[in-house]
């Protein structure tokens, strides 16, 4: 690992980082994606570059089709980019990797598996034995307070608690990076609160770098240490702004003055990146 | 106020259908044609302990059975690589459309001719008929499978033959029951059909010579044994489903 040298004596601001190694954990360099289609090339990225740190939480904003949902899949190794690098821990992404985890707004649970089933699959694939697997899944379960309900089916589950299932999915796997594409957007909004400050929580507690794609600036604001604008036609990475407000963040934090001046000054960005794209 | 049980209201409609049967068996002229019920049951009494009902049963099951099988057992491999791979689905799919229209009764002069009228022309039109059938439902399933299950499979470390294994044959099984039931169905029609035109046994064949000596209560004796058969086994795929496929989100009436 490059550039590990933890300074414990610094005063930060994040509780995360003061502890941690700092070094970069996604390089996004000179990204570009251009979809071919019968009406013309369509660009879903122009020339993106981003570097997020070590157990960063990095939130992206912007209008829909501004390509938020394809950089994610490039990063996942889910799409390939039409040129440009995106490094993971130094190493080019070829693919999907163990080392990140995905969760989706769909939830996308195998209807057919119970929940204990959904969450030990991934280990399942890594070859853990039965217990090891049990023991896992059973803890992340716990972790999301849905212990009670491993033998039920997803089909049992309300919204917010297949969520939770799909995101102790990701966890039991105990990737280093977490992308989650939208992940609350299907939610109320209480179930919505609920979960972005359990997410917090388990993110202060797992140490994990997360890549969080929503579209509501709120959301944005209280979950991230910086929140990427992107803007559409093309899509590209239009500003990035400090969210310099300390952990641990909870739903008064909304009521801060600091929250509400950030939330308005990404919000009047974002609301013209909008009127672009409706023009 | 209170609903009345679905099953009550299922025994009250046969029992209906019952009556409506008896009533217009006993007007004369119906009568002639549409027997009565009791005279159906004792043909039935007398068929069973001639011991000629098993006969013709077990010889129509029989070729249902086989037919049906082998059309399962090739059905679901090729549409299993159709949905995979656009080479086998652009090489297959003109020949399946274009047989897909032609009724199976009408290749069964062309398999008696080639097979005579043997086990194995039965068998060989039940075949094509329930292959048919199976082979674009099982397709239309595979394909259907959501591609996001894919996505969180891949991103959880899942391989080809994972995949494979772990979400497309169990999100398709849905389909390859519904497929089941639709090539049992077509299989019951096909099988009357071939047996009407020439054997010697089973349940088609039971009522092409029971009409020649004007038999009805034989012939109907026929078609109400083949109803049931059908029904019998149909419901016994819906048990399947219910076993099997109770994960899936329905609507609860």
């Amino acid at each position: 690992m490059a550039g590990n040298t933890a300074k414990l004596t610094s005063s930060s601001i994040s509780p995360q980082q003061s502890s941690q190694h700092n070094h970069n954990k996604i390089e996004i360099k000179d990204l570009n994606k251009v979809y071919k289609g019968r009406n013309g090339d369509t660009i879903a990225l122009q020339n993106t570059n981003l570097t997020i740190k070590n157990n960063e939480f990095v939130c992206v904003v912007g209008p829909s089709g501004c390509g938020k949902t394809t950089l994610l899949n490039i990063i996942g190794g889910l799409e390939e980019s039409t040129s440009g690098s995106v490094k993971v821990e130094g190493v080019e992404v070829k693919g999907p990797g163990k080392e990140r985890g995905v969760v989706f707004q769909q939830y996308a649970l195998f209807p057919w598996k119970t929940v204990l089933k959904n969450v030990e699959f991934g280990l399942k694939l890594r070859g853990l034995s039965k217990q090891e697997r049990r023991e896992k899944a059973e803890h992340y379960l716990e972790l999301v307070g849905l212990k009670d309900f491993a033998n039920a089916y997803p089909k049992e589950l309300s919204g917010g608690m297949k969520q939770r299932v799909a995101i102790a999915r990701a966890y039991a796997v105990e990737p280093e990076v977490l992308l989650m594409d939208e992940p609350f957007g299907a939610l109320d909004a209480q179930t919505r609160a609920q979960l972005q400050e359990e997410l917090l929580k388990t993110w202060q507690k797992e140490q994990k770098t997360c890549f969080f794609i929503t579209h509501d600036v709120d959301e944005a604001v209280i979950l991230a240490q910086r929140v990427v604008i992107m803007s559409a036609r093309p899509g590209r990475i239009k500003e990035i702004i400090d969210v310099d407000i300390p952990y641990p963040r909870d739903q008064s934090t909304k009521l801060d003055e600091r929250f509400i001046e950030i939330k308005n000054e990404i919000w009047s960005k974002v609301y013209r990146e909008y009127l672009e794209v409706s023009k | 106020m209170k609903r009345i049980p679905n099953w009550l209201l299922t025994v009250a409609s046969i029992v209906m259908g019952l009556v409506v049967w008896y009533l217009l068996s006993s007007i004369p002229s119906i009568g002639a044609i549409l027997t009565t019920p009791g005279k159906v049951l004792s043909a039935f009494m007398k068929e069973v302990s001639s011991g000629r009902m098993w006969t013709n049963v077990s010889a129509s099951l029989l070729r249902v059975l086989g037919g049906f099988s082998l059309g399962l057992l090739l059905a679901i491999p090729v549409a299993f690589l159709m949905a995979w791979y656009s080479l086998v689905r652009a090489i297959c799919d003109p020949w399946i459309q274009f047989f897909r229209t032609v009724p199976p009764i009408a290749l069964i002069p062309l398999v008696i001719v080639s097979q005579g009228v043997g086990e194995s022309a039965k068998i060989s039109v039940i075949f094509v008929a329930t292959f048919l059938v199976m082979v674009i439902s099982i397709f239309q399933g595979v394909r259907n499978v959501d591609p996001t299950l894919i996505r969180a499979a891949r991103v959880l470390g899942a391989k080809d033959k994972d995949i494979f294994l772990e979400v497309i044959v169990p999100a398709s099984f849905p389909y390859i029951l519904v497929g089941i039931r639709l090539g049992l169905a077509a299989a019951w029609t096909t099988l009357v059909a071939a047996e009407l035109t020439g054997a010697n046994k089973g349940l088609g064949n039971m009522i092409m010579e029971a009409s020649l000596y004007f038999r009805m209560d034989v012939v109907i004796l026929g078609i109400v044994v083949i109803g049931i058969i059908g029904l019998a086994m149909d419901k016994f795929v819906l048990f399947l489903e219910r076993r099997l496929t109770g994960w899936q989100e329905i609507r609860q009436n």
